[in-house]
């Protein structure tokens, strides 16, 4: 296994640095982009330098985390209620695998006109983006619970609430973390494609200033701070849901 | 569950969304949703003014290139790393992550490469939907049961007929799952790049309709485009049931 990391960090660091050659070299001109080593530095120097900063990133953060909350909690209930009335559930299905293909924010401008601009609109288009993940994933988990589990459940005469609690429930533990991870993946979409469009406050509406600004470090400083903590998250959540997998997949 | 069965639940469905529609209109006001009635007949104006056609066609245009690229650069990017067990360790890790990434934020460093035009809307758009596509493909080559490409080689069957007579059957019914989610994933990439650098296209009507606050425009469209997506879905979904071994 740690072959196989080396040649990933040697594949990852190769791609870096072909890009910092190319802007080095001025193939692509400073204008495009500007070497990965300088979004690093520029990082560095907004987050020493920039008074906005620790500020817009407490507003991101704290309305990512509740259209997280919102949409796992929202999405596990409602997968809930239609994984337990199969007629519903086969009505609804092609609005769920359709649902992704349509760009949810276009409600934005009658969120805010419902809630206002401000945390609350941007907070409901996140869950918005996260909840059918969460849907979909908590359906899945209960079907994948494997019957023989069941079927001891039955045989050690538990009751319906221990069933659910004591075998349902860590049975459909990995694919629930499946949905926690797209949730957020989506949410963070949401709430930065939010900011984007219309705020007065937040680290995407910071990106957008610096674009139309043409201030080419700030932009690259922050995508390279968005980015990474996706990436950051994501991986986290991954190796948590694999290690799930292993423990209750073992074949 | 019969035909008539799944029609009666599909008309209950619509009769639910309809009503839910209405109570959320009475509730927000028509400030911020329009009607239900009233957004279909401005969605069935759509269908039949001389200004929309012009503007599909380009999001229909931009989309098609944008499919072809995402489709054949997934396939070809999920057999080189499916095919090859430490190629598939070591690249797939890193598809998903870049497949998990939030796009949007690329959305600048896009218009910065490509300007803006149709050849940003297709780049956002293939750049959505190739990810899916190769993850699909190389997870449905790893799942091909040993016992299948035992066979082959017993038979002795060269690479190439390997490919096409035993992976390629065996992957079928996963990739064409691939190819569904990156169908709509390479819609949604090129109608956010419509919304934030184009000058036609359905995005484009939609983003006037946002910046002129123009409730009904903004739902009659999204009615519009939800619908399209929908049914496309279906259709896919349609084809990845007959694909899918009973």
């Amino acid at each position: 296994m740690t072959r196989v990391r080396v040649i990933q960090l040697a594949v990852v660091c190769g791609a870096i640095l072909v890009l910092e050659l190319l802007c080095r070299l001025g193939i692509i001109d400073r204008f495009t982009m500007i070497p990965p080593s300088e979004m690093l530095t520029a990082l560095g120097h907004v987050v020493a330098t920039a008074s906005w900063f620790w500020g817009d990133v407490r507003y991101t953060l704290g309305n990512l985390v509740a259209a997280i909350a919102l949409s796992v909690v929202g999405g596990f209930l409602v997968g809930l209620a239609v994984h337990a009335v199969p007629r519903l559930r086969r009505a609804l299905d092609p609005i769920f695998t359709s649902y992704y293909s349509v760009p949810t924010f276009v409600l934005y401008p009658l969120l805010i006109v419902v809630f206002g601009i401000g945390p609350t609109s941007l907070i409901v288009l996140g869950a918005l983006f996260g909840i059918v993940a969460m849907i979909v994933a908590t359906v899945t988990a209960i079907d994948r619970v494997p019957p023989v589990l069941l079927k001891v459940a039955r045989v050690s005469r538990l009751g319906r609430l221990r069933t659910a609690l004591l075998m349902k429930l860590p049975a459909a533990s990995p694919h629930l973390v499946t949905g926690l991870r797209l949730a957020v993946a989506y949410s963070v979409i949401g709430i930065i494609a939010g900011e984007f469009i219309l705020s007065t406050e937040g680290i995407g509406r910071r990106v957008a200033l610096a674009y139309n600004n043409f201030d080419n470090q700030t932009m690259y400083a922050l995508l390279v701070l968005i980015l990474g903590f996706a990436i950051v998250v994501n991986a986290a959540l991954g190796s948590f849901e694999q290690a799930l997998h292993r423990r209750w997949y073992r074949s | 569950m019969t035909a008539r069965a799944r029609l009666v639940d599909y008309l209950l469905l619509a009769g639910g969304l309809w009503l839910a529609w209405i109570v959320l209109f009475e509730w927000a006001g028509p400030e911020a949703l329009s009607p239900p009635g009233a957004t279909l007949r401005r969605a069935g104006e759509y269908l039949t003014s001389a200004q929309f056609w012009p503007h599909a066609a380009a999001t229909g245009l931009a989309f098609f290139c944008g499919c072809v690229i995402a489709l054949l650069g997934g396939l070809a990017l999920g057999f080189l790393l499916g095919a090859h067990r430490l190629a598939g360790q070591v690249g797939e890790p890193i598809l998903s992550s870049l497949y998990s990434i939030p796009k949007i934020t690329l959305y600048p460093v896009i218009l910065l490469v490509f300007g803006l035009g149709i050849s940003a809307k297709v780049a956002f758009g293939a750049l959505h939907g190739i990810f899916p596509v190769a993850l699909f493909t190389i997870g449905a080559l790893k799942n091909t049961s040993p016992v299948l490409i035992k066979t082959a080689q017993v038979l002795r069957l060269k690479p190439l007929a390997t490919a096409r007579t035993v992976l390629l059957p065996a992957a079928l019914p996963e990739i064409v799952t691939g190819l569904r989610i990156g169908f709509s994933a390479t819609l949604l990439g090129t109608l956010i790049g419509e919304l934030f650098a184009s000058d036609q296209g359905l995005g484009f009507m939609l983003i006037r309709a946002m910046e002129a606050h123009k409730v009904l425009d903004i739902m009659a469209l999204t009615l519009l485009l939800f619908a399209f997506a929908a049914l496309a879905n279906a259709l896919l979904l349609a084809v990845e049931r007959r694909v899918h071994p009973r």
